[in-house]
């Protein structure tokens, strides 16, 4: 594992990927500084909630927290692709948005926000992309229950359907 | 503040719009917004028109999502002034089944029957990315044997004519080019036929997987590629005949749903959008995967970023995939079709029956699966439709700890508002049809 530094924070070796760990405060402006050296595209937008694997190897100085943001950037003109990692506490899971600097962003970080509850500040739309707009929790948490299914059917619509069914004997 | 309350508030900012040749990308993607920012509830909120209609009034309606022309289950929420669109926001999610969530509950020996569903149209795809990221976190990516990395090849090539069939066939019916539709359709059929001999299964094969493929090409597969070619060449240029020349078709796609190369870069779009705007960028040349590197095939691009450049390159990449199925039939070498790796790969079935240790891996292969070291890797890989991309965080045990795909129709549709902005509603048909997303992939 070779350790480098750009724009102020290490970059590693990870199996043939270069992976930079920008940190949260300077996150907008780091990524500023990769769209000036040429990184034109945002390819990809994710996160991973490492809530029950906590001891991930990370370089020396990045404190590890629950959430981390995952950004692939490509350049097209360098053939080159660098994966950012942010890490974002659960205590106040916010992030800057990106949408200012790649607007291809918005519909990942609402991807992001409705199945990780990450909060993207600034964004032009952050609702839900995926899960419907009255939904509670975040799926793709470590502690969102797998397998939980939710009752479709309110009361009202219950009680109406049954003096539906009772008017006519 | 919600667009409703500035409404009844009655100081609503003006929605000039100023003519696109004045704005530059930045503006477009930005300021002026040609994407619908309001919840569905906002809209609701709207109710009737009133029935003096002055004439500046814009109207939303839904397009979809059981309509025929959005492929799948794709919700457009247009703006429309008179039958002008002005913004538009799709809406997606119909088809969400937690595939990701899934995903971290299956062995990785399972998680390719779940990812292929994700673009049902070109599974082979699919099954390639998340077996090349498994094998790069496992350190077996330059062990796979050559037959594996040239079948590989040769399913995905196939699968991109398959695929691109089916997008003629659906551009045509959305059209109004019947028989398009039936002869596309009849096309594909044949490719499907293939996949079902060799696969067993027409679609969701499950037959890339890591350390290799599942099963070698049957006997006679070479005579059944070369009749599939030999059918396929002359009914392409019958499409030529049939549509690219004929001057409905063009005064439907010339023009339409314009995208510039910035906007598409800034987008993040990527597979022929990209490509009609004049930037080659194909990751089978520009970033070659498996034996890419040692194949000769053109990237074909357009020069207007219209509707018609992204139905002419997919035309075109039917034949330069054709292109690469008759090298790739010159070069199929002979030898094993999977790793002989006992700890991934399972023992043949003869052998359980003479050995404990073949009986000790076929179970734990098939009960625990195989465990990945820990570490983290992104792999993408050309689709027909874009960069598809999978990342997978491992903790070191026998299941994904994260598994993400990065679908590529997923951002595309995010071209749709912008290509849509100040057309008809009559062009939105053909430019969804022209962005060709799949929703089994957008929604995952």
């Amino acid at each position: 594992m070779s350790e480098s530094e750009l724009h102020g924070c290490p970059v590693v070796d990870r199996l043939g990927q270069q992976v930079l760990f920008a940190p949260r405060a300077r996150y907008q402006s780091v990524i500023k500084s990769l769209l000036a050296d040429g990184y034109e595209m945002c390819i990809d937008l994710t996160a991973v909630d490492y809530l029950i694997h906590p001891g991930r190897s990370l370089p020396a100085g990045v404190q590890p927290e629950r959430f981390e943001v995952v950004i692939n950037l490509l350049s097209i003109a360098a053939r080159a692709r660098l994966r950012v990692r942010v890490q974002v506490p659960e205590a106040d899971s916010a992030i800057a948005t990106l949408f200012d600097l790649y607007p291809g962003t918005e519909a990942m970080e609402r991807e992001v926000y409705d199945m990780f509850g990450i909060v993207f500040t600034d964004h032009p739309d952050l609702t839900r992309i995926l899960m419907p707009e009255d939904w509670d929790g975040h799926p793709l948490r470590k502690d969102y229950e797998i397998g939980r299914i939710p009752v479709q059917f309110t009361v009202a619509q219950a009680s109406a359907a049954q003096a539906t069914l009772g008017a006519t004997p | 503040m919600s667009i409703l309350d500035t409404i009844e508030q009655g100081n609503e900012p003006e929605q000039g719009l100023k003519p696109r040749s004045e704005l530059t990308a930045r503006e477009l993607l930005r300021d002026v917004g040609s994407v619908l920012r309001m919840s569905e509830a906002d809209v609701a909120k709207l109710g009737q028109l009133p029935q003096d209609a002055s004439e500046d009034q814009t109207m939303i309606i839904n397009m979809g999502p059981q309509h025929p022309s959005t492929h799948g289950v794709l919700r457009l929420m247009l703006e429309l002034q008179g039958e002008t669109v002005l913004r538009c926001k799709p809406i997606i999610g119909y088809l969400h089944t937690g595939m990701e969530k899934t995903g971290e509950a299956l062995t990785y020996l399972q998680g390719g029957t779940n990812v292929t569903r994700m673009d049902y149209v070109s599974p082979f795809n699919n099954e390639l990315v998340f077996s090349l990221t498994v094998e790069k976190l496992l350190g077996i990516d330059t062990d796979i044997p050559e037959r594996a990395v040239w079948m590989r090849m040769l399913l995905s090539e196939l699968n991109r004519m398959s695929s691109h069939l089916l997008f003629m066939a659906t551009n045509g019916m959305d059209l109004g080019a019947v028989s398009m539709m039936i002869y596309g359709w009849r096309e594909r059929e044949e490719v499907l036929r293939f996949f079902q001999k060799v696969t067993g299964l027409r679609m969701n094969h499950n037959f890339i997987r890591p350390g290799g493929v599942a099963a070698d090409l049957p006997a006679g597969w070479r005579d059944d590629v070369l009749h599939l070619l030999e059918l396929i060449e002359p009914r392409l240029d019958e499409y030529d005949v049939l549509m690219t020349g004929q001057p409905i078709w063009r005064e439907r796609l010339q023009g339409v749903g314009i995208i510039t190369a910035q906007e598409a870069l800034a987008l993040g779009a990527t597979g022929p959008i990209l490509r009609s705007t004049g930037v080659a960028w194909d990751l089978r040349r520009d970033q070659p995967y498996l034996h890419y590197g040692q194949l000769d095939f053109d990237v074909i691009v357009g020069s207007y970023g219209d509707a018609f450049d992204r139905y002419a390159i997919r035309l075109n990449e039917i034949r330069e995939s054709m292109k690469l199925v008759r090298q790739i039939l010159d070069r199929m070498p002979s030898g094993d079709y999977r790793i002989q790796n006992k700890k991934v790969t399972p023992p043949p079935r003869a052998r359980i029956d003479e050995s404990m240790e073949a009986l000790i891996h076929h179970f734990k292969i098939f009960t625990e699966g195989f465990k990945v070291p820990e570490g983290e890797v992104y792999m993408a890989i050309e689709s027909p439709r874009g960069e598809i991309g999978c990342y997978i965080a491992s903790d070191g045990s026998a299941t994904p700890y994260r598994m993400h795909i990065r679908a590529p129709s997923f951002v595309n549709i995010q071209c749709l508002p912008h290509m849509m902005r100040g057309g008809l509603v009559a062009d939105a048909v053909a430019i969804i049809s022209s962005v060709d997303p799949v929703l089994g992939e957008v929604d995952r």
